[in-house]
């Protein structure tokens, strides 16, 4: 009989195995996943599905925006602030203008403060429907998202029809707008009154009440009103935590005094609560939009500081000071006083501020900005510890980081 | 209703003549103070129950470089949402000894906005957490905000400051 050689028999005992090591794994979200809505980097620490913890890279797309201001006249400046909140760039620009008015001390008629509420609330529903519909996406519904920038599009029409142009609007000067707003405008700005509710209501009926989205979305990446004001939270994501703090309300620029409308709280500050917080300011924001277009006032649509705003073209030609005035102006010649001015307005995000020093030289001495998301982003690990990777999507999506803001 | 006039009496009497420079430029109430005692101001404004100035917006440096012996000023924009109030408060530190100590004890949302503010003006908060580049590449060797590093070349002839702006 041959001999049958039998398998060896040196299983170890369990004694023998090797330890177990408890290793957790490094994810690198970013910077240039489609989740991560901008380019900006996550190291993510996961047991498993888990995140155990996360460290945050940013400034991937860092221009130096503060370094280059110190070297321009103002008025080259407003096309630095566009490049920060893409989304919402008529809310850059005009805040922009509004905080060298202030240190110049020129007051702006009343038509024009109404033009620039009216852009401002405009540009505040197309930010606050990119993030929702992209919300939705990151949920997996994408048929919203695409049928709301359709009306985006017609938003961007009338930026268009108000200052030439479409993301990086440039909009306004110092002292008023650029030009009157045109029948056209005004045409397009009612239509879209009209036409957006029911867009807005069939994006809520596809997922305020959707059984999927609320299971997605309710208690992921919630943080409580003490930490979000702790962490520098403004905006909608700070009202979703319950603090009612709105700058167009605590201190009113542009005449958003006259203006009637809400300011929705929510509870909880979870992803739901901040998604339903900027559905219901998209509502406000028209409300403020209608009241603007109904009640334009009369007047002109910039202010009598000649030494500041252009002259108007055939003016130019036909007259000394206004040539003079037109050359001081396009060189920035213009010196503006010395003094401090801090001015803050209400971004699509939350308290956008500017910090400018001038030291009665024709470019500020010193310009910083304040830029919500570059200040609640920081939050981010703490908000999404503890919670799955799908999760920690949602939330990031739900805080609508700018990376343009971010990095500035 | 908080007025300028009732917290700075109030600073004045708690911290004397450690609280100096009273000024209101467009009514926002600015007010120097040392670096000691730029911790218990901002505490003291913070737990205060008649202030409650609960919410820092903004941490940010500034350089004069003609200052001697003051060269950096690091400033605090603080607001209080119960009074709707607004306060900024600056600490000038020389450039010889670029320290000041951290807020990121009294307020979560110090610890980013002094890393910026050593990113680009190279001022270094005692006690911080994590104090490094937030913006700029890790191997950067100086601090791009300050003001002896000019936009643009300064050996440039093309280009007349006299004419064209600053």
């Amino acid at each position: 009989m041959a001999d049958i050689e039998l398998l060896p028999h040196n299983v170890p005992s369990h004694s023998e195995l090797p330890e177990l090591v408890e290793e957790l794994t490094t994810l690198n979200l970013g910077p240039t996943h489609p989740a991560t809505h901008g380019i900006f980097q996550n190291i993510l620490k996961m047991d498993g599905e888990k995140i155990v913890s996360g460290e945050q890279t940013i400034g991937y797309i860092h221009r130096a925006f503060e370094k280059i201001a110190e070297r321009r006249p103002f008025y080259q400046i407003t096309t630095l602030t566009d490049r920060m909140n893409y989304c919402s760039s008529p809310i850059n620009n005009l805040g922009w203008h509004m905080t060298v008015e202030k240190l110049l001390g020129v007051e702006v008629p009343k038509r024009a403060q109404y033009i620039r509420v009216l852009m401002m609330e405009l540009a505040r529903i197309t930010d606050h429907i990119i993030c929702n519909s992209i919300l939705g996406v990151d949920t997996g519904a994408f048929t919203g998202f695409l049928y709301v920038m359709q009306k985006r599009e017609e938003v961007y029409e009338i930026y268009e029809e108000v200052c030439g142009a479409r993301l990086t609007t440039n909009m306004g000067r110092l002292g008023g707008m650029e030009r009157d707003l045109s029948s056209t405008a005004i045409r397009k700005i009612k239509e879209f009154i009209k036409s957006f509710p029911p867009v807005l209501r069939e994006l809520e009926k596809l997922l305020n009440r959707n059984r999927i989205f609320m299971d997605r979305t309710i208690n992921v990446g919630p943080i409580s009103a003490e930490r979000a004001l702790s962490y520098g939270f403004t905006g909608p994501n700070l009202r979703a935590a319950g603090v009612d703090y709105d700058v167009r309300v605590m201190n009113p620029y542009s005449s958003y005094e006259d203006f009637e409308f809400d300011v929705p709280i929510g509870q909880n500050g979870d992803t739901y609560d901040r998604y339903m917080v900027r559905n219901e300011e998209m509502w406000q924001s028209l409300r403020i939009v209608e009241q603007a277009i109904n009640n334009l006032p009369e007047g002109p649509y910039y202010a009598d500081a000649p030494e500041y705003y252009l002259p108007p073209k055939d003016e130019v030609y036909r007259n000394m000071e206004a040539l003079i005035y037109h050359f001081k102006i396009v060189m920035g010649e213009i010196d503006a006083p010395a003094g401090e001015v801090y001015h803050a307005v209400e971004g699509g995000n939350g308290e956008l501020g500017f910090y400018l020093i001038s030291d009665g030289g024709r470019a500020p001495y010193r310009l910083h900005f304040r830029r919500p998301s570059f200040i609640y982003y920081q939050a981010y690990p703490e908000m999404c510890k503890g919670s799955s990777l799908s999760d920690a999507i949602l939330t990031m999506s739900s805080l609508n980081v700018i990376a343009g803001e971010l990095d500035a | 209703m908080l007025t300028n006039q009732e917290v700075a009496e109030g600073l004045l009497e708690k911290f004397g003549d450690q609280v100096f420079n009273f000024e209101e430029p467009y009514g926002l109430l600015t007010l120097s103070t040392t670096r000691e005692e730029i911790i218990p101001v901002m505490e003291f404004l913070k737990d205060h129950k008649n202030y409650q100035v609960i919410f820092l917006t903004d941490i940010t440096g500034i350089q004069y470089p003609d200052n001697a012996g003051q060269e950096f000023v690091v400033v605090y924009h603080m607001h209080s949402f119960v009074h709707n109030f607004r306060i900024r408060i600056k600490v000038a530190i020389p450039e010889a000894d670029i320290h000041i100590p951290t807020a990121t004890g009294l307020f979560a949302s110090a610890n980013w906005m002094e890393r910026e503010t050593y990113d680009f003006f190279g001022i270094l908060f005692d006690g911080h957490p994590n104090l490094k580049r937030i913006l700029n590449i890790e191997e950067m060797d100086y601090f791009p905000m300050r003001k002896e590093y000019p936009m643009e070349d300064a050996t440039r002839e093309d280009k007349i400051d006299a004419l064209f702006g600053r």
